[in-house]
């Protein structure tokens, strides 16, 4: 008898004292891989909708290339813009950019640098066309334009 | 005899710590890098002669400045049979003397105007990359979807298996040319 009464007092709880380093282990996990976004974007985003969307393999290769109508018109004009990184660039700075981004990589990885361009739905092919002959000058010839999923598929 | 150990109260520090979590799930936004993948051209070389193509080997897109759409020379509204136009186009292997000789052979040109909006740029591109993937995906009997991801990842040996079957003898000729001046 004294011997079952004695299990009945072993402590029975589920420890909850490593609870919250768990918690904050998967804290700091989020906040580790969560990349903030780098850039504030100046320009118009309304990305088009596509349905025969590729991934792109290797991440750390891409770089991206914003083309839109500037959101504080009354300072920068209705005219679309291209921006990269934080500040607005003009078409013949792009084969100086491209440069400078190839630099950041490793040398074996150099030509497979893909461009996203994410354009805005109303700015013009002229303004795009134009960065892709700096592009094709510049040899960064992999070209990716972002677009986002279609929910519907109408085809 | 029961003694009470001296703690801080730390029940609630889980709670506080999935609050954070929680703040991080949902503020985090996962940036979006996907799209249409296309490789531009070699820059031009003055001294490379003109190679012409003869014009049955060629499915001419053109669109004006204010969207509308030219289809080998035939205005066009309704875009919904353009996918199936294409597929047949490159898939024609002669049977037709005015389309294409071999998917090898056939190219789809896409000219634009510069007063052309990307919307309709992107919504045209994507429908001559939708005839394409049908094709090879076919070929290689897989669905679209799965060919695309395949194609997205070609490190792994059966995703690359997929890519090539569905590849061998069609190249995605999409030619892009440079956008006309003038809109018309």
């Amino acid at each position: 008898m004294s011997k079952f009464k004695k299990k009945a007092t072993v402590k029975q709880d589920i420890p909850t004292s490593s609870m919250p380093d768990v918690v904050f282990m998967l804290l700091f996990f989020f906040m580790v891989t969560t990349e903030l976004r780098k850039t504030n974007i100046d320009v118009m985003q309304r990305i088009p909708e596509g349905t025969q969307l590729r991934k792109l393999q290797r991440k750390s290769l891409v770089t991206d290339l914003y083309i839109g109508e500037p959101k504080k018109t009354e300072q920068f004009g209705k005219e679309p813009k291209i921006q990269a990184e934080d500040t607005f660039i003009e078409v013949s700075g792009i084969i100086l950019w491209v440069t400078r981004q190839k630099d950041l990589l490793p040398e074996n990885e150099r030509d497979q640098m893909t461009v996203a361009l994410k354009v805005d739905s109303e700015a013009k092919r002229g303004i795009i066309a134009d960065v892709e002959t700096e592009l094709r000058k510049a040899n960064a010839r992999k070209v990716l334009y972002t677009v986002s999923e279609k929910k519907l598929d109408l085809n | 005899m029961a003694r009470s150990t001296p703690e801080i109260p730390n029940a609630s520090m889980a709670d506080i710590a999935f609050l954070l979590l929680t703040f991080f799930l949902v503020t985090t936004t996962i940036a979006n890098d996907k799209g249409l993948s296309i490789q531009l051209p070699a820059p031009l070389d003055p001294n490379q002669p003109i190679v012409e193509f003869q014009q049955k080997n060629l499915f001419t897109i053109q669109v004006n400045s204010s969207d509308a759409l030219l289809v080998e020379g035939q205005p066009l509204d309704d875009v919904s049979n353009l996918k199936d136009d294409i597929k047949r186009f490159i898939l024609n292997n002669g049977a037709d003397p005015l389309s294409s000789d071999n998917p090898e052979k056939a190219i789809v040109t896409y000219k634009t105007d510069r007063g052309t909006s990307h919307k309709r740029f992107v919504q045209i591109l994507d429908i001559i990359q939708n005839a394409y993937y049908d094709v090879w995906a076919d070929q290689s009997g897989v669905t679209n979807a799965r060919f695309r991801e395949a194609a997205s990842d070609t490190s792994d040996p059966t995703n690359k298996d997929i890519y090539d079957k569905g590849r061998k003898g069609i190249p995605m000729a999409i030619s892009i040319a440079e956008p006309t001046k003038i809109g018309g």
